[in-house]
């Protein structure tokens, strides 16, 4: 199952293994030394302020003799990224009747519409019908985009024109969800900065607009996320978050050099839980995301 | 942009302003530490961070420490000169052949490829250009359509095939560009992985047919530790000339512009500031340096002020504001000369010490707003109204503040700050003195304290206008004179037209 994730994260595997082999073999000491060279790993996976945090949890259990090898502060660590991951609701959240409204956003070039393809890919091998709503009226051709994905993945689309209201187009795709009686309903949207306080408010409308006609969608808010964002990721969740109560991260482009370690930070800080990872320009490059393999797969070779 | 590093080193050296004294072995380290962290932060890559504090400490453990200066000031320099050097030292424009140009765009996916291709096709156009899009992103579904469609707002020609490879379709597209009139071929490409070996092949092919002059990294400015590696790796195997920082717009640190800068010693070329075509900026080391360290960029403000403002206009204002004929038409006017620069905040932040000052955004959206609410109220006053505001007596104050959507009080004090403004000029218009120039009359005062206004000498002002500089300082009397220049200038053209349509009428 974890195949695709192995392969992409390969790169990834092979840096952090080879800097953390390295590090924790040959009975090192836990000095200043070995701390920044511990350091070093951490923050390159974009862990941001978090792997203080995390340094501070192995000084602490190396005082308290719970660690007392460097050699342990591998498993240390692997235990301690998973528990950062773990929790909260991972799996995707179902309509209890009906259709399963899930809405889509992202800042620009984050990877939606190709996230959304792998999604549709995913719902229909599981058996379901799936919708796509085309919610990017404002990039050129964001329309014809989705719609060549539409038409590959044999999905129907609801769409309206380019520089027309998104929130109109959703809520005329809820309504044919809800008449052609599919199962998911994927709502894709324009990227946008989190910082743009108006085009917060558009999305904002567009979530409202969702409950119209079904009281408790969405049902998923997924937040696509560049593997290789910096910190700025974690400002992203928080604003997201804020403005359209995100559920789930997709966390895409898994399949570089780049470690999506800013997850960890925004488990830390925002605490929305990773629901799945895109490994690939493929619409089956995508993979649910759970938490031990993502690790494993960051630690060990 | 570096907003949160310029704050947290502010934090560090307010620290050691406070302390004064000499540089100790201490307070160093601790002012390193902050700076580390800070760059860590702010997304700089690890090794980088840590080569650039390593060169800090060496450079100020070494250094003297003047007496007319205070350590943290002496701390600063030095942080400051490194940034330069390490963002490189002055700005790197496209080199432009007097013939044919050709640009190659590359990038990871999401990185903005296509829209900067616009912008930077609108940009080249402003300088006289004639740029042809090659549309050679064969990968990501509409990716072509999208150009074409940027193509057409652009009113530019765009190359596309069907059907074809992307080296092939970038060698048609670059033979047709001369046909087609143009004299700069901006090819788009698909974006990819830098670990990607077919896909970067691609490129290199496209390298060995085509005669690129520019390759230019399209680099996500919210990129993290990994813009080392991906910066690198096309480095290496398309030897780029130049980057493009997108997204600069957002709340991103931008950490990574010094990460990539360092490992590819490639100058950033452009920033990428906003959605819309016009939003692509010429990237400025220095200027970055200054700024993040919280120093402004007042350059930047005054051609940005210079690029809006037009000068006669300018000089008609300060003209009316002088014999007291400035009316409510004439401030709305300014308002949206100083809308027209950007907004208030992104003004703001290019302002030495406004962002200790403000502290937070919200005072300068407030101001937008503000902007946005006086306008309402002149554009609910009749032209009569507008000319003479003596004859807004409370009904009409009524009528305004309902048409406004605002209360009386906006309108009142609206009217209130105009006479004001027209009581200072009046003032000034027989006095020298103090006069901030034709920026928004009081409002540039007000909006941008931190650009001199002083009096100067006249020498200096005429030097000035020469640079195109003059809407920032001016001394009344040279202001007069050069007013009543102005003035005879105009006269004097508008008799030659006069004189002209004569002519042309006779001749029929």
């Amino acid at each position: 199952m974890f195949k695709k994730l192995w392969k992409g994260l390969a790169k990834t595997r092979e840096k952090l293994t080879s800097g953390l082999k390295g590090l924790f073999s040959g009975g090192r000491q836990l000095d200043d030394d070995f701390i920044e060279d511990l350091e070093e790993v951490l923050y390159s996976s974009d862990m941001g302020a978090t792997a203080v945090k995390i340094i501070e949890r192995v000084q602490k259990a190396y005082k308290k003799r719970e660690i007392e090898s460097t050699e342990q502060v591998f498993e240390f660590l692997k235990k301690d990224l998973a528990e950062r991951l773990s929790g909260g609701d991972t799996s995707l959240r179902r309509a209890a009747s009906g259709p399963t409204v899930v809405l889509v956003a992202g800042v620009n070039g984050s990877g939606k519409t190709t996230s959304i393809a792998k999604l549709t890919k995913h719902f229909k091998e599981q058996g379901l019908s799936v919708l796509l709503a085309a919610g990017d009226t404002f990039r050129a051709a964001a329309v014809e985009q989705l719609t060549i994905w539409a038409d590959r993945l044999d999905v129907p689309i609801v769409k309206g024109e380019t520089g027309s209201d998104p929130a109109a187009v959703a809520y005329d795709a809820v309504e044919a969800a809800l008449a052609r009686q599919v199962d998911i309903l994927l709502v894709d949207t324009a990227g946008r900065l989190h910082t743009q306080k108006n085009l917060m408010t558009e999305l904002e409308k567009i979530r409202n607009v969702l409950s119209k006609k079904i009281a408790d969608a969405p049902h998923e808010v997924l937040l696509v996320l560049d593997a290789t964002t910096g910190q700025n990721a974690v400002q992203q969740a928080k604003l997201f978050s804020e403005t359209i109560q995100v559920t789930g991260l997709v966390l895409s482009k898994l399949d570089g050099t780049a470690k999506g370690g800013a997850v960890i930070s925004i488990r830390d800080q925002v605490d929305i839980p990773v629901k799945f990872i895109g490994v690939g320009e493929q619409p089956d490059d995508l993979e649910v995301f759970e938490p031990a393999p993502f690790v494993d797969a960051l630690l060990e070779s | 942009m570096f907003e949160s590093i310029s704050k947290s080193l502010d934090s560090v050296f307010s620290r050691f302003r406070k302390k004064g004294g000499v540089l100790t072995e201490e307070n160093i380290q601790e002012g390193l530490r902050e700076i580390r962290q800070a760059l860590l932060e702010a997304d700089v890559n690890f090794k980088v961070a840590k080569g650039f504090v390593k060169s800090i400490q060496e450079q100020a453990v070494g250094a003297e420490v003047l007496k007319s200066v205070s350590p943290g000031q002496q701390l600063i320099k030095i942080v400051h000169d490194e940034l330069a050097v390490l963002m490189g030292e002055k700005a790197a424009p496209i080199q432009l052949n007097p013939g044919l140009t050709v640009i190659m765009m590359v990038g990871l996916q999401g990185s903005g490829k296509t829209t900067t291709c616009g912008k930077l096709a609108k940009l080249l156009s402003k300088q006289g250009r004639k740029p042809l899009l090659v549309a050679a992103d064969i990968q990501r579904p509409a990716a072509i359509e999208q150009l074409r469609v940027l193509g057409k707002q652009l009113e530019m020609p765009v190359y596309t095939e069907e059907g074809g490879r992307p080296p092939d379709i970038c060698q048609n597209g670059v033979r047709q560009a001369s046909s087609q009139g143009c004299d700069v071929v901006i090819l788009d490409t698909a974006g990819r992985l830098h670990i990607d070996d077919a896909l970067m092949q691609e490129l290199e092919t496209v390298r060995k047919k085509v005669a690129v002059d520019e390759i230019l990294l399209v680099c996500d400015a919210m990129t993290g530790q990994d813009a080392v590696n991906s910066a690198k790796e096309f480095n290496q195997r398309l030897e780029v000339s130049g980057v493009i920082l997108t997204k600069l717009d957002g709340d991103t640190r931008g950490g990574a512009a010094l990460s990539i800068r360092q490992v590819t010693g490639k100058p950033i070329k452009f920033v990428g500031v906003g959605e819309k075509l016009d939003k692509l900026e010429v990237f400025h080391p220095d200027r970055m340096a200054d700024r993040i360290l919280g120093m402004g960029d007042v350059v930047s403000l005054v051609e940005k002020a210079q690029e809006h403002i037009d000068q006669e206009q300018a000089e008609e204002t300060a003209a009316k504001l002088l014999n007291n004929t400035f009316t409510l038409d004439d401030m709305l006017d300014q308002f949206r000369m100083v809308k027209k620069m950007g907004s208030v905040k992104s003004l703001l932040d290019m302002v030495p010490g406004m962002k200790q000052l403000t502290g937070g955004v919200a005072m300068p959206e407030d101001m937008d707003k503000q902007f946005g609410r006086m306008e309402a109220i002149i554009q609910s006053m009749t032209p009569r109204e507008r000319t003479h505001p003596d004859l807004i007596e409370p009904s009409r104050r009524h009528r305004i503040a309902r048409g406004s959507g605002l209360a009386i009080a906006d309108v009142n004090g609206l009217l209130k700050e105009f006479k004001q403004v027209r009581k200072m000029f009046q003032q000034l218009g027989g006095a020298g003195g103090k006069m901030p120039g034709g920026l928004g009359g009081k409002l540039a005062g007000k909006f941008l304290p931190g650009m001199p206004g002083g009096a100067k000498k006249a020498k200096q002002v005429k030097q000035l206008k020469k640079q195109g500089k003059l809407l920032q300082v001016a001394d009344p009397a040279v202001l007069r004179d050069e007013m009543k220049r102005a003035e005879k200038q105009r006269k004097l053209e508008k008799r030659k037209r006069k004189d002209k349509a004569k002519q042309r009428r006779g001749n029929r």
